[in-house]
């Protein structure tokens, strides 16, 4: 359980990491995704389901939909 | 990279690690999982018995934090109502040619679309027995909606429809509270109706149909939100 929680917060800490340095911003909003579904587990892992829930639906699905939908109105890559 | 060597970059590097130090350090000395306040205690103690909701989280929510539910339902309609009024000022609707989504996209959405609907009501019809709730039953509802702006782009979700769902669950909510002000106690959202049997779904009185009522007005203010992101792109 400690196992697989550290690789998990490895994983956010990359996955947030990789988010500072890509310039192809779809690239670094599925990264942020990615650490959305990793707190998920993380939140399943330290037995809170209902805040697990909250966070898949909301951080994993609508943020992510709303900002590649912000992306299309503006520009992909960062200058 | 290349920001990270100008000063602006330097800047914020340092703001960063100040930051990250003072939150370790203020941090350090709270043992984890340690039950320190006595309101904690006493709702782990006494939740089950005082509100009859299995689901200790909704018996918080719903029943001993609800005034501040209340609230959160607020910040959620003001930021949708903000939303709105942002992107509606001002931009003329540009009607471009819709891209048909892939045969793939198309028929997931055609056939998720009613499973995920449905689990979200799930969420938040036995929020008092399982884990979920009124927020969570929402956000799924809307991630539903989202699912229909990508794949079925003819179908359309009228705004008047979400917007009466909206408004009428968000009365209800207050007029349940208004009523239990009335004839239940002497506080706003007490508990006025027979707590019923232990974990069944008719149980923990007004915890059930608030739960409704946030549930549909997250749902509706979700589906609000995608809507109007999407009209002009």
């Amino acid at each position: 359980m400690i196992i697989l929680a550290t690789v998990i917060v490895v994983f956010m800490l990359g996955a947030a990491i990789g988010i500072f340095f890509f310039k192809d911003l779809m690239n670094a909003v599925v990264a942020s995704s990615l650490v959305s579904l990793m707190t998920t587990v993380l939140f399943f892992l330290l037995q809170a389901p209902d805040v697990a829930m909250a966070e898949a639906a909301i951080g994993v699905a609508l943020v992510t939909g709303i900002f590649v939908i912000a992306i299309r109105r503006t520009e992909r890559y960062e200058k | 990279m290349r920001d990270l060597l100008s000063i602006r970059g330097a800047i914020a590097l340092g703001l960063l690690i100040i930051i990250t130090l003072g939150l370790v350090f203020a941090t350090a000395d709270i043992p984890f999982g340690d039950p320190k306040s006595n309101v904690g205690t006493y709702y782990l103690e006494n939740g089950r018995r005082e509100t009859g909701a299995a689901n200790l989280v909704t018996s918080v929510v719903a029943s001993y934090r609800a005034l501040d539910t209340l609230g959160e339902v607020a910040v959620l309609f003001i930021a949708a109502t903000g939303l709105s009024a942002i992107l509606a000022a001002g931009t003329k609707r540009i009607d471009r040619k819709l891209e048909e989504a892939s045969l793939v996209l198309a028929t997931g959405c055609r056939l998720f679309f009613p499973l995920i609907l449905l689990f979200g009501v799930y969420l938040f019809l036995h929020g008092h027995l399982t884990p979920g709730g009124g927020f969570q039953g929402g956000a799924v509802i809307g991630s539903a909606f989202l699912l229909i702006y990508l794949g079925c782009r003819r179908r359309k979700v009228s705004n008047t429809k979400t917007d009466t769902i909206e408004s009428m669950s968000g009365l209800s909510f207050v007029l349940i509270g208004l009523i239990g002000l009335m004839i239940g106690g002497s506080f706003f959202l007490s508990n006025f109706l027979p707590k019923g049997e232990f974990y069944s779904l008719f149980s923990a009185g007004i915890l059930p149909l608030l739960y409704i009522a946030i549930g549909l007005k997250v749902g509706s203010e979700f589906a609000g939100i995608i809507d109007n992101m999407m009209e002009e792109t």
